[in-house]
């Protein structure tokens, strides 16, 4: 008996047909509660314009690019990890995994020190709130939605690099083959959610009116 | 498959096969999860039952005598979180769906056996937050948070009950997850999707919208524990926050979410309706889609809980279309759970029972539901007792009837006993007539124009307020006698062997309680749902 299908299962291929579709149904789920936030953020970016592209342009936007390659660059050898599953590399896919890791990292520290730089300029949103231009009230929405929807994504990166720690486990171990590799295909995939959420994030809070 | 009882004390089956707290605890059959679930939504439901209990008594007189008015207020919030978030979204799914979606399609389980031990205990967690929030003191926001009185001025729990609601509802997200999962990769050889029962139909469709609107209603009591913790003000008009954006978010849930506590006691009646008239029923995949219909539909009429809040006229005509286009399905499945009695070989069972009270009590609360859809008329029913009848007969006459006409039908699976049927079909009619005596008279209040959440009221609406809290404690009784006659029935009942009603399902074909891995061999399903017919009347 194959152990690694579960007892209710028939075979390995219904297993894994069943595991992809519950995956992609989370990720649905994951774009409705990410659709929250972005319709919030939406709807004051059309009230407040004006405040929104001021509030922007305080972002620091060269940290935001590096940030995104980072995140692409993680990407890409998340998708070498799983091609290297495929073809059964147990090596190749613990490098891949670790350097997926090891870029999460890299952009988790940036991020956190932008938030820190946030907190020098006293752009954390609530009592301490300080800003020197006009209507200060309605540029702090913009900062609220920058922390929650930044703070949301690095949650996710962070229960991504969870995740990502305990497929490197399982590969020293041994447990996938060309044959069952369905844990690495499942967590390329939440990884490239999350960076997608990030490639949508990266021009809506740090692109704004640049031209300007 | 032999229709000789086999003694239950005898063979293993799922309830005797391991014993102890741990093999109740750890279990991932999904089985036992559905009784852990029985337990903990029959705890819950009778605790938002004594919330109730306590607001029908204050409004027994005009004057606020018994409560003050904030613990009135608390009163109200709390029977209505505990019962929708605690009761009635988890009700039917979670118990009778649980126990019923694997073996319907003749599987040995859900895909995600661990998910869903996963969700009770979500469940569960998300149960205590709330019990703690009640106990420390309460909660006064009514169930629906509205901003900016829950993020920033209410003096009670909030963060605590949404903290417990946004935990809860992940349980319902791994729910809905894997009954999709499970009905799209698990059917048994020859289980097409034409030939599942109607029921699955109606947790299919339920599951669409666990998955695709918890999650909104997730991040909405995220924003508003973080404005009401960090007090930054995201609906706050005062500093530019727009309070309706709120109740957009919520009711974008919350409204599916209607649906989320009636489409699944649709199921089940569809299922008691042909078992107990033993035909098959009228226009199968009218029935099926009008499930998917109004899941559909569903996600496009939240803005009729605006119409008077200051939404654009524009978007209030279209939410009023839309919100009568949901009456079309609903009328489908009514029409056709009539035609199906058409020349049935009705039995009045207690399961029987409770299905035509629900076909009659939904039909009222349906159909008073296009009142409120029509926006003149809204605007003189909003926020008064009219709207608090409708939404109970949709709720309390719909699903809870369906939920205890589910547990009538299938208790005899689930436990292997049968319920006392003399008994039960009492209990039936006293809920019916104590629901009617109950919730009649709200909507004559409403239209008469008393208002909802208030604890005193004009002296000529005693009268009325008086038969509601008589009709309340008849349905305490109704709610209180199924309790101890199913628990005696547990050592008491006769066994009822594999198929008491003589049923097409594949629930049906094997043993009560089944085996732990619900069939002895993978059953192979050869003949479309509900094929009753006259060779099958005769044959127990």
């Amino acid at each position: 008996m194959d152990l690694t299908v579960a007892h209710q299962f028939d075979d390995a291929e219904q297993q894994q047909e069943a595991s992809t579709l519950g995956m992609w149904i989370f990720l649905a789920t994951e774009i409705l509660f990410f659709g929250g936030m972005f319709l919030g953020y939406t709807v004051y970016r059309a009230m407040y314009p004006h405040e929104f592209a001021a509030a922007s342009s305080h972002l620091d936007v060269v940290l935001g690019t590096v940030n995104t390659a980072v995140l692409l660059c993680s990407s890409l050898t998340m998708a070498l990890g799983v091609y290297s599953a495929q073809l059964g590399s147990r090596r190749m896919l613990a490098l891949c995994l670790g350097l997926t890791m090891l870029l999460g990292a890299v952009f988790l520290g940036i991020k956190f020190y932008e938030y820190y730089q946030k907190y020098e300029e006293g752009l954390i949103p609530g009592s301490g709130f300080t800003w020197a231009g006009a209507n200060p009230n309605q540029t702090s929405l913009f900062f609220v939605f920058y922390f929650i929807m930044t703070g949301m994504h690095a949650l996710h990166m962070i229960i991504g690099l969870g995740l990502m720690t305990v497929l490197v486990l399982l590969t020293r171990r041994g447990r996938f083959t060309p044959s069952y590799y369905t844990p690495v295909e499942l967590g390329g995939l939440y990884w490239h959610f999350v960076d997608i959420v990030w490639v949508f994030l990266f021009p809506l809070l740090y692109l704004i009116d640049r031209s300007s | 498959m032999s229709t000789m009882p086999v003694a239950i004390y005898t063979r293993e089956h799922y309830l005797n096969a391991s014993y102890g707290w741990k093999s109740w605890l750890l279990t991932r059959d999904h089985k036992r999860i559905g009784l852990l679930y029985l337990m903990s939504i029959t705890f819950f439901f009778f605790l938002g039952g004594a919330f109730a209990t306590m607001v029908r008594l204050e409004l027994m007189t005009p004057k606020g005598d018994l409560f003050e008015a904030e613990t009135y207020n608390k009163l109200f919030s709390m029977h209505g979180i505990v019962m929708v978030f605690l009761f009635l979204i988890p009700s039917i799914p979670a118990v009778l769906g649980n126990f019923l979606v694997p073996m319907m399609i003749g599987a040995r389980d859900l895909a995600f056996p661990r998910l869903n031990l996963l969700s009770w205990y979500l469940y569960m967690i998300g149960g205590v937050f709330t019990l703690w929030a009640i106990v420390a003191g309460g909660v006064d926001t009514g169930w629906t948070f509205y901003t900016p009185y829950s993020s920033l001025f209410s003096n009670t729990h909030v963060v605590l009950t949404v903290l417990g609601i946004f935990v809860v509802g992940f349980s319902s997200i791994l729910t809905g997850l894997n009954f999709i999962v499970t009905i799209h990769t698990m059917r048994a050889p020859g289980m097409t999707w034409f030939r599942m029962p109607l029921f699955l139909w109606s947790h299919y469709a339920t599951a669409i919208i666990m998955v695709l609107a918890t999650p909104v209603l997730a991040i909405t009591l995220v924003l508003v524990g973080v404005e009401r913790i960090w007090r930054v003000g995201i609906f706050d008009p005062a500093i530019g926050g727009d309070p309706i954006l709120f109740q957009h978010l919520f009711w974008f849930y919350s409204h599916p979410a209607v649906y989320i506590m009636i489409l699944p006691g649709m199921g089940v009646v569809s299922e008691l309706i042909t078992t107990h008239a033993r035909k098959r029923i009228f226009g199968y995949s009218f029935v099926a889609f009008a499930s998917l219909a109004i899941a559909f539909i569903g996600f496009l009429v939240w803005g009729h809980h605006m119409f008077v809040a200051g939404e654009s006229q524009y978007a209030s005509l279209m939410f009023s279309v839309l919100s009568f286009l949901v009456a079309i399905p609903s009328a489908i499945k009514v029409f056709n759970w009539t035609a199906t009695l058409y020349k049935g070989s009705v039995s009045y069972d207690a399961p029987m029972l409770y299905a035509m009270g629900f076909i009659g009590l939904f039909t009222i609360g349906g159909l008073t539901g296009l009142f409120l859809a029509t926006i003149a008329i809204d605007v003189h029913l909003h926020d008064t007792y009219f709207v608090v009848a409708h939404f109970h007969y949709i709720m309390v006459g719909g699903m809870v009837m369906a939920y205890l006409g589910g547990i009538h039908n299938w208790w005899p699976k689930i436990s292997g006993r049968m319920y006392p049927e003399g008994w039960a079909r009492l209990a039936a009619g006293i809920v019916f007539i104590g629901f009617n005596l109950t919730f009649f008279p709200q909507f004559v209040l409403g239209y008469l124009g008393m208002p909802r959440r208030y604890y005193a009221y004009a002296d000529e609406f005693q009268v009325l307020n008086v038969m509601s809290t008589a009709g309340a404690s008849i349905l305490a009784v109704g709610y209180l006698l199924p309790m101890i006659y199913l628990i005696w029935s547990l050592k008491y009942g006769p066994e009822a062997g594999p198929n008491p009603w003589n049923a097409t399902g594949l629930e049906w074909q094997t043993l009560s309680p089944p085996p732990p891995d619900n069939f002895e061999e993978t059953p192979i399903v050869t003949e479309p749902a509900y094929n009753y017919g006259p060779d099958r009347r005769t044959s127990i």
